[in-house]
């Protein structure tokens, strides 16, 4: 990984010198080792913070909103699952992609810092990975790990490792083989009763300090004026009551982003009470695939999404369960 | 002392019917002027098309409510403009599945095409529809407490 890093580095510094870009968004250090931040570097001076490693997991697209409507170009460095992100992005008309240049990176899966630590490694200090182990430094020494075990669950189940968009690309070493099972446990929620469903979310939503976090990170999520900021719609805050509230947030939120979200897991990964957020979107990708043709959004940056077309012989909505017709 | 009841209430739904403006509001006119009759406790919002409804529309419904919630079109392909009611059926059918998966009884939620002229039909639908709801009784997991309340 120091390799790709240092190969990023030195392109980032090129296309600022050059004056070819006015900022290159990428990640900069933390505090620790495990949480590298977003940022957006326009000297060769900031470059200093710049990293890569296996704890940079965030998707950089949405920031692309901002950035693309400044003065001068703006460089990005996106792994696979996050173009499909920049694609939508362009489908919609959020970023202007004349203004970007996309460097492609490799990504080996990210990890998960609270994995790392549910095996009661503390003060992690650096992390070596290397094809299926993972060794990780700490203060109190060195421990082999399955690479597999401490992944964050959006690379767990991850969709492809092939760009949708490029200009360029930084692809050092063979990235591995995605992991198809993303619906699985979708279908298995969809095989308890009605009542063990509600069980289910009812424990897992209760959970929610509607801090917004899913809702901000989305790249899907990108109104400039946002319903739940709305005083008058009566969900702007949570109420004192465990019952309502965050159902009707979470179906909202879902439903703004059905048939544009392209799942890339950001919003399960940055929820502070690890509410599984992604099972909410894939029921959605789930039931489009299944009545409507697969369909996976930001493969294409222009084409009609599932909710804005239709065909004559569409199944009726009292015959749809479970995602295919009865 | 005065004395405690707790006789329990008869439960009767309460529930929530959007009809498009051009077939089926037309399609429950008619059936009053037909005399046919259906249950008192289908409240009616005339909307200008199907498509007007938004999701959160039905969401609302339940928060304030409802015990049921059913949307009536024109037919597919009659639609006054055009296309609206096709792109109802995919945003209920995935909505309404989305419910489901929440753990919402399905049943609660329905979509039927009726046209305008069709007045037999609306008084039929809506007489099972609201016979359903009172087998399957009252609305508690989507709703806002606090409407309860007072009752």
């Amino acid at each position: 990984m120091k390799d790709v890093e240092l190969k990023m580095l030195e392109r980032a510094k090129q296309l600022l010198e050059s004056g070819e870009v006015a900022r290159v968004i990428g990640w900069k250090k933390g505090e620790f080792y495990f949480d590298p931040a977003p940022a957006s570097f326009e000297t060769v001076e900031e470059l200093g913070d710049f990293v890569y490693n296996g704890f940079c997991g965030a998707n950089l697209s949405k920031y692309l909103i901002q950035a693309s409507k400044k003065e001068g170009k703006t460089a990005i460095f996106l792994k696979p699952c996050d173009s499909y992100s920049f694609n939508q992005l362009v489908k919609e008309h959020r970023i202007v992609r004349e203004n970007i240049h996309v460097i492609a990176i490799e990504c080996q899966g990210k990890l998960d810092i609270e994995k790392i630590k549910a095996q009661g490694i503390s003060a992690v200090t650096e992390v070596e990975e290397e094809g299926e182990s993972v060794t990780v430094s700490s203060l109190y020494g060195e421990t082999k790990l399955n690479k597999a075990e401490i992944l964050l669950g959006k690379c767990a189940s991850c969709k492809g490792k092939t760009h949708q968009v490029k200009d360029e690309e930084i692809i050092l070493h063979e990235m591995p083989a995605p992991i198809n099972n993303r619906f699985d446990e979708v279908a298995k929620l969809e095989a308890m009763t009605e009542d063990e469903r509600f069980a289910f979310w009812r424990e897992q939503l209760q959970k929610c300090i509607r801090c917004n976090a899913c809702r901000n990170v989305c790249p899907a999520c990108s109104c400039v004026k946002c319903v739940f900021d709305n005083p008058a719609s009566g969900i702007e805050a949570k109420a004192n009551d465990d019952k309502f509230e965050e159902q009707l947030f979470h179906i909202i939120r879902a439903f703004h982003v059905a048939g544009r979200c392209t799942d890339c897991g950001e919003c399960s990964r940055v929820c502070p009470q690890n509410i599984p957020l992604h099972l909410l979107n894939r029921k959605f990708i789930k039931d489009i695939d299944g009545l409507y043709g697969e369909f996976q959004a930001g493969e294409t940056d222009n084409g009609k999404t599932p909710l804005t077309s239709y065909t004559e012989s569409d199944v009726e909505p009292n015959n749809a369960l479970g995602g295919e017709a009865k | 002392m005065q004395e405690v009841t707790t006789k329990k209430k008869e439960f009767t739904p309460n529930i929530v019917a959007f009809c498009c403006n051009w077939c089926s509001y037309a399609g429950a006119d008619l059936a009053g002027s037909s005399r046919l009759s259906y249950p008192a406790n289908v409240k009616i919002i005339r909307v200008p098309c199907s498509c007007r409804v938004n999701p959160t529309f039905v969401l609302k419904a339940f928060q304030q409510g409802a015990d049921g919630v059913i949307l009536c079109g024109c037919h597919p392909g009659d639609c006054h403009y055009v296309t609206g009611n096709y792109y109802t059926r995919r945003r209920m059918a995935l909505l309404f599945n989305f419910l489901n998966y929440m753990g919402i009884e399905k049943e609660r939620t329905r979509v039927e095409w009726v046209s305008a002229a069709e007045g037999q039909r609306f008084s039929a639908v809506m007489n099972d529809f609201v016979k359903t709801i009172t087998e399957l009784g009252e609305n508690k997991r989507l709703t806002d407490l606090r409407v309860k309340e007072g009752e």
